[in-house]
């Protein structure tokens, strides 16, 4: 069973406008994958649809032979707890530290808080943030901010990790050092979807990568 | 299930934090909800004590039938015969005009008045007590038509009057009650509108990682209950404070009525039941607020 299931899926925004047209696509477990395609092709749509923030309009789109685009709202925070998701907006929240920010997940999950407390700062560590779990995300730089991004993704252990545009606003050195991050992540079975515009990067991980054109494969 | 009772307890001491953390404002809130509870129990307050300064054997009505001076014993044995086979007379005294005079007598300031009057002016009587509900007027104008009858009063048409006023009064306090009510919970929704307008990327992100919507709902849902609680304890000490202020009024409107005056606070357990109800309302307006909130941004 493939770990995400593409089937035919179109997404049309309220609005009219098409951002995915007849997508089909399988990623199998322990697949590691770079999404491509200039700017508004559909990357981050395609990756929206995969933890239901977006519902295709069309197609099915299977997660572990689940439809996901059919799921019951109260079903939804279940399917999260299994995913890792890096936001190309990042999402960290400034009222709080980097610590209160990545424990956010567990904290859902009811995870008890020493375990949680465990399992922060194993995260904190393996993306190099250890000694900044007291800072607030505004006072740490670009790169740290995109750590602390993938950290609140990993700190699940989810099965797969959608991450959009985790190197954007970063210099190649960061960029690469990220990369590494997640050839890790998938060197201990973990799915990974990486979108980026960043062909370049695709290609010298010499990963699978699918390009989107307007919102369709292009082969 | 555990996580889920620390979440619960969790939630309780951020709701509270939440409140500690802006003192003034949330003094402003549960003034607002206050006054506004201390309305309906004030007059749940006040209502209950005019039910205690008018005496409960009062409500079954009573008239007084006077005779003509001249009336004899034999004519006083009549009457009472015929009076008692009035429609709803449950009972018929007889109060000769020398116990009348006696008892006048007794009263203060009245002595001396009484012994200086060289005859007995006032008549014989008899007070009958009616069946509860029982038409005092029909059966006073019956009575007043009967021979060696002077006059006939019913002493108890303001009793009446009063037992139907004050029934009015408390399905007016109910209905207050009821609108208050509403308010309540639109003051708490809007309340925690506010909170979710401040806190809205947290709810988002906490959404994206995997909360459920009753998670998210939680801790709004203890601050709506903290808010309806404390705008509760407010309104009890208003009305407290009202009443400890109105007690030395009340005084003296007691001896007239010859009720007991005591101090008319509000009772322990109708500021528990007001409490109690100001949390679930307070609740329910935070309850609908988030799940507006959520259902909006599905
Ligand atoms: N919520 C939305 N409502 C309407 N249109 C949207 C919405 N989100 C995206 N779109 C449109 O869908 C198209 C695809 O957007 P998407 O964000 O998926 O592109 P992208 O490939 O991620 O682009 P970028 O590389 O700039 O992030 C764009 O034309 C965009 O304007
Ligand atoms: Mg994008």
């Amino acid at each position: 069973m493939s770990a995400i299931s593409f089937k035919e899926v179109g997404k049309r925004y309220p609005g009219g406008h098409e951002a995915l047209r007849g997508v089909t696509l399988d990623v199998e477990p322990g697949d590691m994958v770079f999404l491509t395609g200039h700017s508004g092709a559909g990357k981050s749509t395609l990756l929206k649809l995969i933890p239901a923030v977006e519902r295709p309009t069309q197609g099915a789109v299977l997660v572990n032979g689940q439809n996901v685009g059919r799921m019951r709202a109260p079903a939804i925070p279940y399917l999260r707890r299994n995913l890792g998701l890096v936001f190309q907006d990042q999402k960290l929240l400034h009222d709080r530290n980097a610590f209160e920010n990545v424990v956010l997940p567990l904290a859902a999950a009811g995870v008890a808080p020493r375990d949680a407390a465990k399992r922060v700062r194993a995260a904190l560590d393996k993306v190099g943030l250890l000694d900044r779990e007291r800072s607030n995300p505004a006072t740490l730089s670009g790169g740290e901010q995109q750590r602390l991004c993938i950290a609140r993704a990993i700190v699940n252990r989810p099965s797969i990790l959608l991450a959009d545009e985790p190197t954007a606003n970063i210099d190649a050195d960061l960029a690469a050092e990220i990369m590494a991050m997640f050839r890790d992540f998938n060197g201990v079975g973990v799915t990974v979807i990486i979108a980026t515009h960043d062909l370049g990067l695709a290609a010298r991980f010499a990963s699978r990568t699918i390009r989107l054109d307007h919102g369709r494969v292009a082969r | 299930m555990r996580g889920w009772l620390r979440h619960h307890r969790q939630s309780l001491a951020a709701a509270l934090r939440r409140v500690a953390r802006d003192p003034l404002g949330s003094l402003l809130n549960a003034l607002v909800i206050g006054v506004a509870l201390a309305l309906p129990l004030g007059a749940f307050v006040a209502l209950a004590t005019v039910e205690r300064l008018v005496p409960t054997s009062a409500t079954e009505p009573e008239m007084s039938v006077f005779l003509d001076l001249g009336a004899t014993r034999a004519d006083a044995d009549r009457l009472r015969a015929e009076l008692a086979r009035l429609p709803g007379v449950r009972q018929v005294r007889f109060v000769p005009k020398d116990q009348a005079l006696a008892e006048m007598g007794r009263t203060e300031g009245l002595a001396e008045i009484v012994a200086a009057l060289g005859r007995n002016p006032l008549p014989d009587a008899f007070v009958l007590r009616l069946a509860p509900g029982a038409a005092a007027e029909d059966a006073a104008s019956r009575a007043g038509g009967l021979a060696k009858v002077a006059k006939v009063q019913v002493d108890t048409a303001w009793v009446q009057r009063l037992q139907s006023i004050l029934a009015l009064g408390r399905a007016a306090t109910l209905v207050l009650a009821a609108l208050l009510g509403v308010g309540l919970v639109a003051a708490t929704f809007n309340t925690v509108r506010l909170q979710l307008a401040t806190r809205r990327d947290e709810v988002e992100v906490s959404r994206l990682v995997g909360a459920t919507d009753a998670w998210i709902r939680r801790p709004f849902l203890y601050l709506g209950a903290v808010q309806g609680v404390l705008g509760a304890l407010l309104a009890g000490a208003i009305v407290a404070a009202a009443s400890w202020y109105l007690t030395p009024f009340l005084a003296g409107l007691a001896r007239l009525y010859g009720g007991e005056p005591t101090p008319i606070l509000p009772p322990p357990m109708l500021i528990g039941a007001a409490t109690g109800l100001a949390a679930i309302l307070g609740l329910m307006g935070a309850w609908i607020s988030v799940s507006v909130h959520l259902r909006d941004r599905r």
